[in-house]
Parts: C-alpha cells; structure tokens; sequence
C-alpha cells in the first residue's frame, strides 16, 4: 500500500492563517478529491469475519462488487453480471457476465471467481450473514462468462443477499490479507489507511466501467458528533455521510454553502418487547403500550419532524411497503381500558437502552408517554454495542428495549423464536417462509400481509424510520436521494 | 545510594506486576464479550464459540494470563481480536503522536510558566502576583477537554484561522502538521501551564527567602539581578523535579485531548478497542501507559537522589 499525498492547498490555507479571520474552505475549488465524515470507523477491512457496517459502508460498491446490486428504489439491477435469468421452478440462477471485468491486482475476473466467491462465503465467512448461502446447492461454471447457481429451494432473499456484502466477487489470489489489503473489481482501490483517521480510496485506471468523476475519496472518521460537525464547519469536510442527532442540523440549515439532503434508510427504530416476559405475553399489554405513544410528538422531538412513520418493519423503498403506522393510533384512554381488561394497572417494566442518542432521546418519550397511561418504565443506559449485546440480545434480559434495525428486509427475524423479541407466531412464520418460495406478485402479498399481522399483534412497536440526513458543500452532486444498501457509494459523488 | 536505587528499580518492578495483574483482571470482568461484538446482532452460538477458539479466549483464565505476560516480556502484545493485526506495531505508531502532543504540551506550559511563576514570585505582595496566582488557580480548576472545546469554537469554527482537529504527520506535511498541532497543544499546554506556574512561583520564594539571595540584595543587586544570578539554578530542581511527574499528567491528559481533537493517538485507539471489546489490544495499551507512569516516577527518583545532596543523605 502506497501512501497518497492528498491535494490538500497548504498555501492559501497558510495566507489565510497569515491573513487571520478570512473564511476560508480547504476543500473548495479541487474537483477531483473529497473528503466525506462518518462516525463509525471499521475495525478491520475484512468484512467476511467482522460484522461491523463501516466495513461494507466504505469498501462495497467502491471497492467491491456484486453480481447484482440494489437500486436507489430498493430494487435488484445489474452489476458484474450482464443479465440473468431465473427458471421456472425459481431455483437455477444463470449469471451472464461483463467480460474485460479486472481486479485491482490485474487478475481477470471470470466464472471461476463467482464459484470460488460464493463456495468461500458458505465455508470461510464467520459472519452469520452468510447462512443466507446454506441455500445454495452447487455453482457451475459454463464458461467464462456464464454460470449457474442452483438452489436447493426457491429463495427470494438469496438474490437480495447477493446485493449486500456476501455477494462481494473475491479472486483466488487476493484474500491472504483482507483485513488490511482489499482485492476487488470496483472503481476504487484501498490507497491508505491511517488509522484512527481516515481510509483513502484512489480511482482505479483500469476499472471495467464507467469511470467515477472524483479521484480520491477520503473517508474520515470521528467518534464524536460536534467534532464531525466542527470539521464541515471549518471546512475540512465536503459531506457528512449521516448526521446522528437533529439539533446539529440547525447549523447548516438556511445556510447557502451547505445542502441538506433528506431520505428514507432501511433503519427501523422498534420498541422491542419481550414475548417470553408474563406482562408483554399479553397481547392487549402491548396494544396498550402501542396507543400509549404518539409516534408523530416522538419524531418531533426526537429528529425535529425529520424521518418517517411506518407503523411495520418495512421501509418505504420496499415494493410491499404500506403505511402502518395507524394501526394503533395514539390513544391514551384506550390504553388505559386495554390495561384495566389485562389487569395490567400499574406494570413496571424494564427498560434497558443502547446508549446512543437516537435510542436514549427515544427512550425518554417512550417512557413519559407510557407515564401517563400508569405504565412505569425504567431506563437503564447500556454501553453500546458491548453490553447491549451481551444483556438484552444475547441474554434477552429485559423488558423493552429501543434500538434500530439497519439490515435491508429484516422481517424475517420475527420468525425466528429464538431471537431476542422471543415471538413465536406460526402464521408469520408460514407466510414469511412461503415469501421467500413465491416469486413476484406472490411474494409481494405474502411480505405485506405478514408485515400487517406484525402490526395488528404489535410484535413490537414501530416507532419510525430513522431518517437519511446528509450535508454536503453546496457544489457537491451525486448525492443519494435513500439509504438503502449497506454501502456508501461514491461513484456517482463529483463537484461542480 | 546504590542500594536506594536497587530498591527503587525492585519497587517499579513489583508495581509494573501488580499493574498487570490489575489491568488482566479488569477486562475479564468487563461485561461484554468480543466475539459478540465483533459477529454482530446476527451472530449464531456456534459462530461465537467459534471465534473464541480462534483467539483462544476459551482456555483458563490463568493460561492467557500467563500467555499474555510471558508475550509482554518479550514486546510480543498479541494480535488484535477484532482486526487481526499485530499489536505491538499498531501502539508503536500511536504512541508517537501521542507522544508530539505532550511534548509540544510541555512546551507550551513552560513559555507559561517560566515567567508567569517568576513574576508572580516576585510580585507575591502586590495586586498583579496576586491576580497571577488567582489565573493559575482558574488554570487548575478547568479540565483541558474543556479548554480544547472552547478553543476549537473560537478559532477554528468561528474564526476559521486552524483546523479544528485531525492529524496529519511531520513527514508528509510539515506545514498541516504544524497547523493542527497548535490548538491541541495549547489546550494540553494551559492547564498544565497554569498548575506549573505556582509550582514555579512557590520554588522562587523558597529561594526568596534563602540567606544567599538577602546578602545579594544587601551588596546591592537588584531583585531580578540577584534571582537571575543566584536564585534560579537552586529554584530548578524542584521544578525539573514537578516537571518530570508532569510529563505523566499530559500522557494521560493528552488521552483525553486526542478524543476532542479527532487525533489517532494512544488515547483514541485505547476507546476504540473499549468500544469494540479489543481487550487485548486495551490490555496493550494501558500496560505502555502504566510502564510509562512508572519509569518516570522512577527516574525521577534516581535523579532526585543524585541531584540534592540533602535527600541522599536523609535516605540514609
């Protein structure tokens, strides 16, 4: 790895130190580099045995790519793979590749890397996102350019999977050293990485596609909001990927030098209730808890009005989206009736948070809302994500908990009785698991329907959408209109 | 004399052990387990017993104990469980950033010191050495994170005249270097500045007060003349002595300053491996802190004694 000497305009900077009190930008008028905050930096680059969402959030759709990948409506488009083709019985997959495809070490990329990429996630990845590849039986390669994948059963969410990281294209010859030195066939390459710092991707001359406009882009990394927000205002920045806390949007808002830039993510935050605890067994206790809160003053105060209603675990980017969040309309005296039938009067319920703003500001409403209808709830802040993985996820520990699911099309999780909601519903189970059979219209209805069962049981409470909110430099175009992919795409990214 | 530091060299040992001890024993009962943290919210049981056989985290607690210190001894800190990466290399690379921002700290606090403390001393009785004495008390009282922020709001985002944080290293930029260096420095600088500041006062009155200076004066010197002649070599040891326990004071404070000045220093890869439950690699980290806590006290101890006279003889 090389170090690159950024662009950086010392000596305007240091007439403007000597010149003392001049505004002065130290990114503006360089066209080809950019240098975009975040808050999370990655532990490691490997992202095949680390879980961590900075990882593909910098190095998918840059670095590495897919088969496919997601398009900013949510739906599957072509990437490496030139088309494909899907048979009747939905469970043979014929990839027809881009040809003249190379990795950043010069090696071509041919259906022998799709086998070896997808065989390596089903036995090396430790991740558990990879179970998603138990499902495939055999990969063959017909010939260069051409491979099928067979499953063992239609899967609607195997060729989702391929969008994210487990469907990153790996070569043979470039996975000895992951964690520091990343080998894929994206428009970018891994120049540098300071830790603690910032990583810098630098354009690839010889990428297949079409070429990004921005030469380099340096991701830096700060562990606190003011000091990411300080480095846009001096402008050391040009993009703040996502800010975490509402009240630091007012700085940029009505400022001509700044956008700001508003959408949708696939982050629900949920109010998660614990099925196994006696009082949340109860169906009409978390109805209860699901009128006591008024969803519309929480995002008020919350993310100032920013972020959306849903109502169910489905963002508005998914095609079996529908407005839930009227289900259980705020309505405090119905809560307290539904209470009084449960013979619920007086509930204390433990209420341990992640200690992240989002969830603890989240947390606070919640709690008072839940006060006024006789239910008191007790926040316990917990370190995250160490502790709050430890005592709620993994110990299921608690009684309600806030937290944001980030993962796109996460439904499933409530058929699984083992995880931490401890919901045990066989009609979401059957109607998730024949989705994931059913191609097209099917698949839709069954998606919605089981999204609507979840919120009539309220099998936890949607409480919003986290919002998609990035400031950019004015003069900085491409930006995304939604979140929905794990990745940070900055090819489209240029200055005008 | 000999004896004394034998005993002290024996005392620094026995603390580094005990220290290790401590630090082992604190992050195995930190709650929170890497494996989970690393695998995430999807992670399967069989995954996490998994990782944990590949970092032998599942063996007896004495063995990685053992493992750990016996690696120690040898400058071996292990590979990371989150990343992989050897340790050693990573602290290596940390340590010297950390290490420009204590000593230009340093820097900082004795062009503050020196003649805010010797005016202050010689100007004890009037309104101004009083006024002095009042800033340096202000000093001790206000935690340099704090100073760091208020710093960052007025020069770098109000008057835009540095940047507000970030690290760029002396190879690669001197000048970026020299800019970012400035605002972190000073915060470190002005609280240590100020608590050293009466350190340096309190030693000028000392030698105020000597015999030597008062038969100076009555030749006929000026108060300056006569400090600057006589005073100030006697008035350096206590200080030099402060100044040496000092530099661990800015290790730790420098930690702290790394965090509001976005710096890739030990003191932000120390709260990383916390937050990712590193434990090896936070183990790593406090024991390079600790080692250097203690070899300073030490030094300075051995210095002390060769120095003054009057403490070798008291130890005795």
């Amino acid at each position: 790895m090389s170090t690159v000497a950024l662009p950086r305009l010392s000596a305007p900077i240091m007439a403007c130190v000597l010149v003392l009190g001049t505004g002065c930008s130290a990114g503006s008028g360089d066209d080809s580099s950019l240098s975009i905050g975040f808050t999370a930096e990655p532990a490691s680059l490997d992202f095949t045995t680390d879980d961590g969402v900075a990882i593909p959030e910098v190095l998918l759709t840059n670095v590495y790519e897919g088969l496919v990948e997601l398009a900013p409506d949510g739906g599957i488009q072509p990437a490496l793979a030139d088309s494909w083709e899907v048979s009747d019985d939905r469970r043979t997959y014929t990839f027809e590749l881009n040809s003249d495809v190379t990795f950043s070490n010069g090696e071509s990329f041919t259906a022998e890397d799709v086998k070896f990429s997808i065989e390596r996630a089903q036995e090396e990845w430790t991740i558990s996102l990879a179970d998603v590849m138990d499902v495939v039986d055999t990969v063959e390669v017909v010939s260069p350019t051409e491979v099928t994948v067979e499953l063992s059963e239609p899967s609607n969410a195997w060729l989702y999977a391929m969008t994210t990281r487990v469907g990153a294209m790996f070569t043979p010859t470039g996975v000895d050293n992951l964690d520091t030195e990343p080998v894929g066939t994206g428009p970018y390459e891994v120049a540098d990485w300071t830790r603690g710092d910032s990583i810098t991707l630098q354009r690839r001359a010889d990428y297949w596609g079409e070429q990004p406009a921005t030469e380099t882009v340096e991701f830096r990394y700060f562990d606190d909001e003011n000091a990411l927000t300080n480095a846009m205002l001096t402008g050391d920045l040009d993009v703040i990927s996502a800010l975490a806390a509402a009240e630091s949007l007012d700085q940029f808002t009505g400022d001509d030098q700044y956008q700001v830039i508003e959408g949708t993510t696939n982050g629900e935050v949920v109010l998660g209730l614990n099925h196994e605890r006696d009082a949340l067994s109860d169906r009409r206790v978390r109805q209860a808890i699901a009128h006591a809160i008024d969803q519309e003053a929480l995002l008020e105060t919350v993310w100032a009005g920013h972020g959306e209603l849903i109502g169910s675990m489905v963002p508005p980017t998914d095609p079996w989206y529908e407005d839930l969040s009227e289900v259980h309309p705020h309505d405090p005296d119905r809560a307290e009736d539904l209470l009084e039938e449960a013979d619920a009067e007086d509930l204390t319920l433990d209420f341990p948070v992640p200690n992240l703003p989002y969830a603890m500001d989240t947390a606070r409403v919640v709690q008072s809302d839940l006060e006024d209808v006789g239910i008191t709830a007790e926040i316990e802040p917990l370190e995250f994500p160490a502790v709050w993985l430890e005592d709620v996820f993994t110990g299921h520990d608690y009684d309600m908990t806030v937290i944001q699911h980030s993962e796109g099309r996460d439904m499933p999780t409530f058929a699984d009785p083992d995880y931490y909601w401890g919901y045990d519903n066989e009609d979401v189970q059957d109607l998730l698991a024949e989705a994931d059979r059913s191609g097209g219209e099917e698949q839709t209805e069954h998606m919605a329907e089981a999204a609507e069962l979840l919120a009539e049981d309220v099998a936890a409470v949607f409480l919003y959408l986290q919002p998609m909110l990035i400031v950019a430099d004015s003069g900085v175009e491409g930006l995304p209109d939604n979140r929905v992919s794990e990745s940070f795409d900055v090819t489209p990214l240029s200055r005008s | 004399m000999a004896l004394r530091i034998l005993r002290k060299g024996l005392i620094f040992l026995v603390s580094l052990g005990v220290a290790s001890v401590v630090v082992f024993a604190f992050m195995a009962v930190l709650p929170g387990d890497p494996a989970r943290v690393a695998l995430g919210t999807n992670a399967t049981p069989e995954a996490v017993a998994q990782m944990h056989e590949r970092y032998g985290t599942d063996r007896p607690v004495l063995v990685q104990y053992w493992d750990w210190v016996s690696g120690l001894a040898t400058g071996d800190f292990g590979r990371s469980y989150v990343s992989g990466a050897e340790i050693g290399p990573q602290i290596l690379d940390r340590l010297q950033v950390t290490l420009w921002l204590v000593l230009s700290g340093m820097l900082v606090a004795l062009l503050i010191a020196l003649p805010l403390g010797v005016a202050a001393a010689m100007r004890h009785r009037h309104l101004s050495g009083t006024l002095l004495s009042g800033f340096s008390q202000l000093g001790v009282a206000v935690p340099n994170f704090l100073v760091g922020i208020m710093l960052i709001t007025l020069f770098a985002v109000h008057l835009r005249w540095l940047p507000s944080g970030g690290w760029t290293a002396p190879a690669e930029d001197p000048g970026a270097f020299a800019r970012r260096l400035v605002l972190p420095a000073v915060s470190l600088g002005l609280v240590q500045g100020a608590i050293l500041t009466r350190y340096v006062r309190s030693a000028i009155l000392d030698v105020l007060r000597e015999d030597y200076l008062r038969t100076a004066r009555a030749k006929g010197m000026r108060p300056y003349q006569a400090l600057v002649r006589h005073g100030l070599r006697n008035a350096a040891i206590p200080v030099v002595t402060v100044l040496a326990l000092q530099l661990a004071t800015l290790l730790i404070g420098a930690v702290v300053i790394e965090r509001v000045f976005v710096i890739p220093g030990l003191g932000s890869l120390l709260l990383d491996g916390v937050g990712n439950r590193d434990l090896l690699l936070v183990q790593g980290v406090v024991m390079v802190l600790v080692l250097a806590v203690l070899l300073l006290n030490f030094v300075v101890d051995v210095l002390y004694t060769a120095l003054d006279p009057r403490i070798r003889m008291a130890a005795r």
